[in-house]
């Protein structure tokens, strides 16, 4: 029992090391989780951890938080899982509750409204950024950047919602594979390979 | 309330394929338009909070939401529930996801997904643009707006800055020009 708690409190503490570390963006952490629990704590091999990163990068969420719940996870199952998912995500937290304490505290200080007034154009430089990011990787034919256009087009225009645009996004996909298999194209033609689209998550945390 | 803030939560971290800002056409959806929790300044204000603080931005996100809705308490669950969905695909599928990702039909469904989440940034991008005063009547404010938008977009695109550096600098040029 002792030393199952000393196992679950090392993964905790390895991660929570980690996390202030995500200010340099979700693949910046990855060769510093890979460092430590590879040639550091010896863990996990290195084909191992290959498999994990692969696996963190198509599941929804942040990679280096992915990553390291599966890595807590194939140590010591469901509690390591935990353990791993609190210790990277707690120094965030605490940062942003701090953060989010200020904001509330200063938000109606006119000299900090006029700082966020021009923030908000910012901010829409961030997501434009993001957009761009992901559309380079994504839009690889003409039938994603439709598909591209269409999504943006149904939510100004249609105002679905995104939800239902993701799941026909998913759709349209399968549907135009299997178009292209019946015209007797090889499917894997227009297909980009996972490994190539992962740079896309490097900006998630 | 908590558990409104646990739904909207779970589905933004269920859904957040493919980058840091990928949910937010979702969360701009629930918090402002279905469940109404706060003005669209009060969301870009939080956007940019979220992207000053290290991690991801969604976690961030569920934080300052959370709080703003249901104090400490709603900052503490509103991020358990965007990690969830993550933690059970995880433990569910995590053995078998190796060979799940190689499925054709999983590859041409991301396929079409990949570009859709695409369009829907650039969509949220256009939305916060509006409420940021881009696109009124071209007035001095107006420009001012667009050409902070311009120069925040190639500092980040060309010069490769740091999202926190520029989100200070343009912090700083709006205490400089709208005080």
């Amino acid at each position: 029992m002792n030393e199952k708690w000393k196992r679950l409190s090392g993964i905790f503490l390895t991660f929570l090391k980690m996390g202030p570390l995500t200010f340099g963006g979700g693949y910046a952490l990855i060769p510093a989780i890979e460092k430590e629990v590879v040639d550091g704590k010896r863990w996990l091999r290195s084909e191992e951890i290959a498999d994990v990163f692969a696996v963190s990068g198509s599941v929804p969420g942040a990679v280096a938080v992915n990553s390291a719940t599966f890595i807590g996870y194939r140590i010591a199952g469901v509690p390591g899982a935990i353990a791993a998912l609190l210790g990277i995500v707690l120094p965030t937290f605490c940062v942003m509750a701090i953060l989010t304490v200020f904001y509330v505290q200063l938000k109606d200080n006119p000299k900090i409204e006029s700082a966020f007034t021009a923030i908000r154009a910012t901010v829409v430089a961030l997501i434009a950024y993001s957009a761009i990011k992901i559309g380079r990787t994504a839009i690889v034919d003409f039938a994603t950047g439709a598909l591209a256009v269409i999504a943006a087009l149904l939510l100004f225009f249609g105002h679905l919602h995104p939800l239902l645009v993701i799941v026909i996004g998913a759709a349209a996909g399968v549907a135009i594979v299997k178009i292209r298999e019946f015209r007797g194209r090889t499917p894997t033609e227009k297909t980009p390979k996972p490994q190539e689209n992962e740079p896309v998550y490097d900006y998630m945390i | 309330m908590l558990i409104q803030l646990f739904v909207t939560f779970f589905l933004v971290g269920l859904v957040s394929f493919g980058g840091g800002y990928a949910m937010i056409p979702l969360i701009q959806e629930e918090v402002l338009n279905r469940h109404q929790w706060m003005s669209a300044d009060q969301l870009s204000d939080i956007v940019a909070v979220a992207g000053m603080a290290p991690g991801p931005i969604a976690t961030n996100i569920a934080v300052a939401v959370g709080h703003h809705q249901a104090g400490w308490l709603g900052a503490t669950v509103a991020p358990i529930a965007v990690v969830l969905p993550s933690l059970i695909l995880i433990l569910a599928v995590g053995k078998v996801f190796q060979r799940l990702r190689d499925h054709s039909l999983m590859k041409s469904s991301f396929y079409g997904l990949r570009p859709v989440v695409a369009g829907m940034i650039a969509y949220a991008a256009v939305t916060f643009a509006q409420n940021a005063g881009m696109f009124g009547r071209l007035s001095w404010f107006a420009w001012s707006q667009i050409g902070i938008f311009a120069g925040s977009l190639i500092a980040l695109f060309f010069l490769h800055k740091h999202p926190v550096s520029v989100i200070v600098l343009s912090g700083l040029v709006g205490i400089a020009l709208y005080s």
